[in-house]
């Protein structure tokens, strides 16, 4: 009968503090820079220019279909051979991880516009609105209500995601549990730790994400 | 007196549709003109090439003095083009198209700050004038979805008046109206005809069209088959296709 063994993990908190702390950074900075790359995505599949249509529709189809650990471990290890860009193991990771989550969010930023009736746009243009302010002022305030709940999903996935940047020495949570775990032979607890902590930080945002639906079943 | 509205040779066509053939229409300033015809006979989409929402294939659209020749050998206005002369051609949608998340006062003071870069405070008086006039004083601050179809698109209307446009569209502006509703919204259009307001009326409303259009024009298949004083061709059509299409409306009553 294995004997478990929680006290290890205690004297080890501020690793574990640390970790999450990263980790959660980390989770910010993708999503904040990935919602900017997924507007222009999203948007540029909607443009009239075909270049614009193709580029991002290139762009999004290699980071959704692609495996975000293969992507990693390219960026960071045939990217610098390729071009002579070395980057260090952060840069690459945020920049991955953004890339990754930014194609994700392209899609559902295009449907939510998309979904929006096209009367609206005509109404907005029958009033002599440019395109832009058509967009900006009449579409886009009603499409983000709508594109809310999948963004979080899609936010929440990629806070997961961030495990993965460990396979770079990106001190992440799962990357200091690993040296915790190689020094104390106590994977156990240490693996059981780092799946309870994603689960409490997630899970006051699954709540949101509920609420947020809620509202929307409501409005409409 | 030169025409407000100057349309020569339009066409427009979908792919393989053609659903503009050849059509030559001119409205004097302060007249109203409406357009009845079958579902499909292009009554709508020439009122959306007026004001630049389709772009026709060739032909000349001349609406006060902005004119634009569509063709071989013509550019299509740019896209700051297009905005500035739609903002002087007001249209109203048979699904009123109301912006839900704003309120009936933001709705109509859109056009006014948005465009025309107008003060808040002046946008506020212009669009509670608007409201007043179309019998909405009492609903300014409420959203669009609290309101009946009569109502929104008395809204819609006062949107669109609210660029001081020098023309009025109207493509079924009552279709899609409960029967009891119909008669607020033609209230404000026979209003409207009354101040002197260009205004072309794509319609089903046939004695509508008779009392307040000056002349009627039907259309079938992407032409004009008839035109004339609207108390002629309703009463008195000269063509064969605008008889059975009217006899559908005598028989309902």
């Amino acid at each position: 009968m294995y004997q478990w063994h929680f006290d290890i993990v205690w004297s080890y908190r501020w690793l574990f503090l640390n970790g999450t702390a990263i980790t959660v950074g980390l989770t910010i900075s993708v999503v904040f820079l990935g919602l900017l790359v997924g507007l222009v995505a999203g948007i540029a599949q909607l443009s009239h220019s075909a270049a614009a249509r193709w580029s991002s529709w290139l762009y999004i189809e290699m980071f959704r279909l692609t495996p975000l650990l293969v992507l990693l471990l390219w960026v960071y290890y045939a990217l610098p051979i390729m071009t002579g860009i070395k980057l260090d193991a952060l840069t690459s990771a945020v920049m991955t991880l953004t890339l990754y989550g930014g194609s994700f969010y392209a899609e559902i930023i295009r449907a939510g516009i998309v979904s929006i009736d096209r009367g609206q746009s005509e109404a907005g243009l029958a009033l002599g609105m440019p395109p832009g302010s058509v967009m900006r002022r009449i579409v886009l305030p009603q499409a983000i209500k709508r594109m809310i709940p999948p963004l979080m999903n899609q936010s929440i996935i990629q806070f997961k995601n961030t495990s993965l940047v460990s396979v770079l020495a990106v001190p992440d949570l799962l990357y200091q549990g690993q040296l915790v775990a190689m020094e104390t032979y106590r994977a156990l607890e240490v693996y059981t730790m780092i799946a309870i902590i994603y689960f409490i930080v997630l899970l006051p945002l699954t709540v949101v994400v509920k609420r947020a639906e809620n509202h929307l079943a409501q409005s409409n | 007196m030169t025409p407000k509205i100057e349309i020569s040779g339009l066409r427009k066509s979908f792919g393989a549709l053609t659903v503009l053939r050849d059509i030559n229409l001119h409205v004097e300033p302060g007249q109203v003109v409406a357009l009845i015809g079958p579902s499909g006979s292009g009554k709508s989409t020439l009122l959306r090439c007026i004001n630049l929402l389709v772009m026709p294939n060739s032909g000349h659209i001349r609406v006060g003095s902005d004119s634009f020749s569509f063709g071989p050998g013509s550019k299509p206005p740019a896209v700051m083009q297009q905005a500035r002369f739609r903002s002087s051609t007001g249209m109203v949608f048979q699904h009123f198209n109301l912006f839900p998340h704003m309120t009936v006062l933001q709705n109509v003071m859109e056009g006014p700050v948005s465009v025309k870069k107008m003060p808040k405070a002046q946008a506020v008086s212009l669009a509670q004038a608007l409201l007043a006039k179309v019998g909405l004083s009492d609903k300014v601050n409420v959203f669009p979805t609290t309101l009946s179809g009569g109502q929104k698109q008395r809204v819609a209307i006062a949107r669109a008046l609210a660029m001081e446009p020098e023309v009025m569209l109207f493509d079924e502006a009552t279709s899609a109206l409960d029967p009891e509703l119909v008669g607020e919204v033609l209230g404000v259009i026979r209003k409207l005809a009354a101040e002197g307001m260009t205004m072309i009326i794509v319609t089903h409303e046939i004695s509508f069209a008779r009392e307040v259009a000056d002349r009627v024009l039907f259309m079938r298949d992407g032409l004009i088959v008839e035109q004339g004083p609207a108390r002629e061709v309703i009463g008195n059509p000269k063509e064969e296709a605008t008889k059975v299409f009217l006899s559908h409306f005598h028989t309902r009553g």
